[in-house]
């Protein structure tokens, strides 16, 4: 079956079984490299694409469901020489290990803060509350996310909140 | 023969064609040496050297033994260094800090560095990147930082003849050799080697650039692949892509130990797409056009297993480790531990347990392998490619040499994941078709067989003077092992070659165990901190008990077991530092002056005593004054550790809230010091810290292998639990302690391995309630408040 899919501002067409993951779609027919297989199951997060506005789980959404509608990936927001405001911050943390949950934390925080550009930490810990990082790198990625939302809202406090850890380092010499 | 795209464009950018590295499809790279590109003899004679010191053409892969620099650095036309080196990314930062030390030692910046990581026709063997070796191998007089300082020296001795001015008149900066008095005069690297071979032997008295001048190692340079990562352009190993690839997926057992009896392969072979059904023993898959196609054929396919072999129950598995036969080993033993204990001292003891854990990657593991007749080359993701090539090469029937690995990025894997045994599942299946193969494993089959990381039952006992000083402590642990790392032709060590009809290593009992002989090895610190560990009349352990005996029992596991980051070190560190501070209350002594007290090492006092100040510690016994018996109760806890005896120095405050009505555990922070001699890269080192730090803290809270009577039931994230990014976390302080005269040490699985004692300890402060076993799962928690003694 031919499917029309809008990927980061490009349109393409698929002839594949409707019922095909949209995840399958995007890494073997056209080669994305962001939405990346965690689970199969929409446990992880490591396959969210932003498709309509909304943080979705590609690998448990049929093909056929995002005909026509906007796909934005992790690669659709930015380019290593010119990244987006939150890919910027993830690295200005310097907030990864291995990096395979990034697509998944970067897409689901970002879809979720500019649709809620005023959210707490608590509702933004909420929003996160279906993604996986096994590195761990909580703590930066937390800090990335509070900068890339300050930026969203600069008038929003943001002062060390009681829910959002911040790392103080101490660096001895001895 | 086929390059990643990255790969390629790294070899691009260093100046080489694929052609250039290439012999012909089908044989092997020949290696960095024997580049077409490069003439050995020039720059033999410009050095001074005679022709047969000059490495020669390599008909097989280099290695690190060869001794050669051509094997380690090559400066390309455009100035470019690229190195080669053994231990790769995986996460932990070792491509960026290994740029780094390349970038020091030659005087360049670090955007002018390339690195190979892990290929087996083109990089050094360097074993396995584990063990928190990847920094000492490295960083430390021999390997890449030798070969560093070797080609500088190299090159100030070229330029020297270039420039017709005696090596000492030299300076360099920038990747050029200059005058010291007339800066007029100069040669860049790229005109005096690119193209061309070192041909030389590593300089064992090259000079080391001193730590007190470095420039580049000792700052926090960013990750040189973070910007790929965050924008979707990194490639991983589920990324690579070769022409006329199929796509595989395979069909594991129902059961543990389930035999094949028969396939159907009429039920799969009108789906769309299907290519194959591939059968080898036990070892069952499907091959098909699409990732999709294959995987609806292997969940359609109908085959017909016999019963597996049954398991023995979760519920009394401690116990059944203690009835099995088993390899016994003495790690120390003074002889007296015994009559010590009965010598009318207080005596103590204590049972802890740990369960098996699991890697459980982000992305379930993935390869792609392409078997011709008489090779093959296997993507892939592994720690271990060499160890990888031969025992792929033992399963497909083909000589090593003929067999390539190379390394492609994966998702973080912390000692063996499935990356190696989906390897083997791509190169059967390629092997089956004749085709380009790549697998993604499911996330049920990369958790029901990956290698788990070990339990663990652990007796402890310790007899007291009248002062309440320690004057003997006697460890007996009991933990099943199997399988574990292929390598050394034994592919049947992960599930696939088990399937595929090989054993894994052989096990064999031994009881009783052999006395302890060859110097002091702390045996995965079975032994804790706070013994002599005196063995051939030498102490070599960090403590100060004299009357020591620790005893290990292995066990054959009926699951695959591997290397889970800190194996058996963060078991035992577990049993140990709880034990510890159970002491320390019991004398009613400060658990970090009580541990300072049984303690000779000087560093790992002084990380305690970091640790302690950094978290404002106030001295006085655990359990806390005035303890309230309901309620939410806070409480703070210390644990240390001389990772294995000889790598990394740590200690970890943790401070906990404890629900007593719920059982839940908040930890509200982490202070951790760390002292792993120089520090190469200041946040690439706190990122170690903090993830260990949270990946301890999940895995001490909530992370257990469960299993039926026939098969593992934690299979996917909703019964394997792990902490999510929406999970309150503590905040993570970390004291870094740069000891640039002293040798670098691993940082990658220090903090881990304190974890749970820390945050059991605190639970124990603020309750007055000792939990023993791990996952300190509510429902344990709150039948150790219901069973603390009156306090």
């Amino acid at each position: 079956m031919s499917i029309e899919l809008k990927v980061n501002g490009r349109s393409h067409t698929v002839d594949v079984d409707p019922a095909t993951p949209l995840l399958y779609v995007l890494s073997d027919d056209l080669g994305v490299r962001g939405p990346k297989f965690g689970c199969g199951l929409g446990q992880c997060g490591a396959c969210t694409v932003i498709l309509r506005g909304r943080a979705i789980r590609s690998c448990v959404t049929p093909v056929s469901s995002a005909a026509n509608g906007d796909i934005t990936t992790l690669e659709g927001l930015g380019t290593a020489e010119k990244p987006h405001p939150i890919q910027r911050a993830f690295i200005d943390e310097q907030a990864a290990q291995c990096g395979f949950c990034l697509n998944g934390v970067i897409l689901t925080a970002k879809a979720f803060l500019d649709q809620n550009p005023n959210a707490t930490d608590a509702e933004i810990r909420q929003a996160m509350s279906g993604v996986l990082c096994r590195c761990f790198a909580h703590v930066r990625m937390f800090r990335a996310i509070r900068r890339y939302a300050a930026r969203l809202s600069p008038g929003k406090n943001v002062g060390p909140p009681a829910l959002i850890p911040d790392v103080c380092s101490t660096e001895r010499a001895v | 023969m086929r390059l990643t795209p990255d790969a390629r464009a790294a070899l691009t950018r260093a100046g080489f064609s694929r052609r250039e590295f290439l012999k012909d499809s089908g044989a092997f790279v020949v290696g960095f040496s024997g580049f077409s590109g490069f003439s050995g003899a020039g720059l033999a004679d410009e050095l001074g050297l005679a022709p047969g010191v000059m490495s020669p053409i390599l008909a097989q892969p280099p290695r690190a033994a060869d001794g050669q620099l051509d094997s380690w650095i090559a400066v390309g036309a455009d100035g470019i260094v690229t190195a080669y080196t053994g231990k790769c990314e995986l996460g932990q930062g070792m491509q960026t800090a290994q740029i780094q030390l390349i970038a020091e030692e030659l005087g360049i910046p670090v955007g002018r560095v390339r690195l190979i990581q892990c290929d087996t026709s083109m990089t050094p063997d360097q074993g396995t990147t584990s063990g928190s070796q990847s920094h000492p191998t490295n960083f430390n007089e021999r390997n890449l930082a030798r070969a560093g300082a070797s080609a500088r020296e190299a090159l100030v001795r070229l330029a020297a003849a270039r420039l017709g001015v005696a090596a000492d008149q030299l300076t360099v900066a920038d990747g050029v050799v200059s005058v010291k008095q007339d800066a007029s005069k100069k040669v860049t690297y790229g005109d005096l080697v690119g193209g061309r071979k070192f041909s030389v032997p590593m300089s064992p008295k090259a000079p080391r650039r001193p730590a007190r001048e470095w420039t580049v190692l000792g700052t926090s340079v960013p990750r040189v692949d973070m910007p790929a990562m965050v924008t979707g352009e990194l490639e991983y190993v589920h990324n690579v892509r070769v022409p006329g690839m199929l796509h595989g997926a395979v069909v594991r057992p129902p059961e543990v130990g389930a035999t094949l009896v028969g396939v159907d392969e009429r039920s799969v072979l009108a789906l769309p797409g299907v290519v194959k059904v591939v059968v080898r023993k036990n070892f069952l898959g499907v091959v098909a056009e699409k990732p999709w196609q294959a995987m609806q054929a292997a969940s359609t396919l109908k085959a017909t297993w016999a019963p597996g072999v049954g398991l023995p129950g979760q519920a009394s598995f401690y116990d059944y480790l203690r009835s099995q036969p088993s390899r016994d080993s003495l790690v120390v033993n003074s002889g007296d531990v015994d009559q010590t204990l009965r010598g009318g001292v207080t005596t103590m003891k204590a049972t802890y347990f740990h369960p098996y854990q699991m890697h459980g990657s982000m992305g379930s593991s993935c390869a792609v392998a392409d078997v011709k007749s008489g090779s093959a080359t296997i993507w892939s993701s592994s720690q271990a490619v060499f160890g990888l090539r031969s025992a792929a090469a033992t399963m497909l029937g083909l000589k090593t040499e003929d067999v390539r690995v190379v390394f492609a990025r994966g998702s973080g894997c912390y000692g063996i994941n499935g990356a190696d045994t989906v390897s083997y599942d791509a190169a059967l299946l390629s092997q089956a078709v004749g085709r380009p193969v790549r697998v993604q494993l499911s996330r049920r089959d990369e958790m029901a067989w990956e290698n788990y990381g070990f339990a663990y039952v652990i007796d402890q006992r310790v007899g007291l003077d009248a002062r309440g000083t320690i004057v003997a402590w006697d460890h007996e642990s009991w933990s099943p092992t199997l399988g574990g790392r292929p390598g050394s032709n034994t592919p049947g060590n992960v599930v696939t070659g088990m399937l595929a009809g090989f054993q894994p290593a052989a096990f064999a009992p031994r009881t009783p165990a052999p006395e302890p002989a060859g110097g002091f090895n702390n045996g995965s610190n079975a032994a804790p901190s706070y013994v002599r560990g005196r063995v051939d009349g030498a102490a070599g352990g960090t403590g100060t008990i004299a009357s020591e005996r620790v005893l290990t029992h292995t066990i054959r596991s009926p699951f695959f077991t591997g290397p889970l980051r800190s194996p058996s070190r963060l078991q035992n560190t577990f049993a140990h530092e709880s034990f510890m501070d159970e002491i320390a209350a019991r004398v009613k002594a400060d658990p970090v002056a009580y541990r300072l007290r049984h303690l000779s090492d000087p560093r790992l006092k002084d990380v305690v005593s970091a640790a302690a100040t950094a978290a404002k510690w106030q001295p006085r016994p655990s359990p806390r004054p005035n303890l309230s018996r309901s309620g939410v109760a806070s409480g703070r806890g210390i644990a240390c550790v001389l990772y294995e005896g000889d790598n990394g120095y740590c200690a970890l405050v943790a401070e906990v809230d404890v629900d007593q009505s719920t059982g839940r555990i908040s930890v509200t922070r982490f202070v951790a010091s760390q002292d792993c001699g120089p520090i190469s890269t200041p946040d690439g080192m706190k990122n170690q810290i903090e993830g260990g730090a949270l990946q301890g803290m999940s895995r001490a809270l909530g992370e257990e292998v469960t299993w039926d009577g026939t098969k593992v039931t934690s299979v996917d994230w909703r019964t394997y639990r792990s902490l999510t990014l929406g999970a309150d976390v503590p905040t993570i302080e970390s004291v870094l302690i740069d000891r640039r005269d002293a040798e670098a040490m691993g940082a990658g699985e220090t903090t881990i391995t304190l974890v749970a004692a820390a945050i059991g300890n605190a639970i124990f402060d603020a309750t007055g309630a000792r939990i023993r076993q791990v996952p300190f799962t509510p429902d344990r928690v709150k039948a150790a408040i219901a069973a603390r003694a009156s306090v």
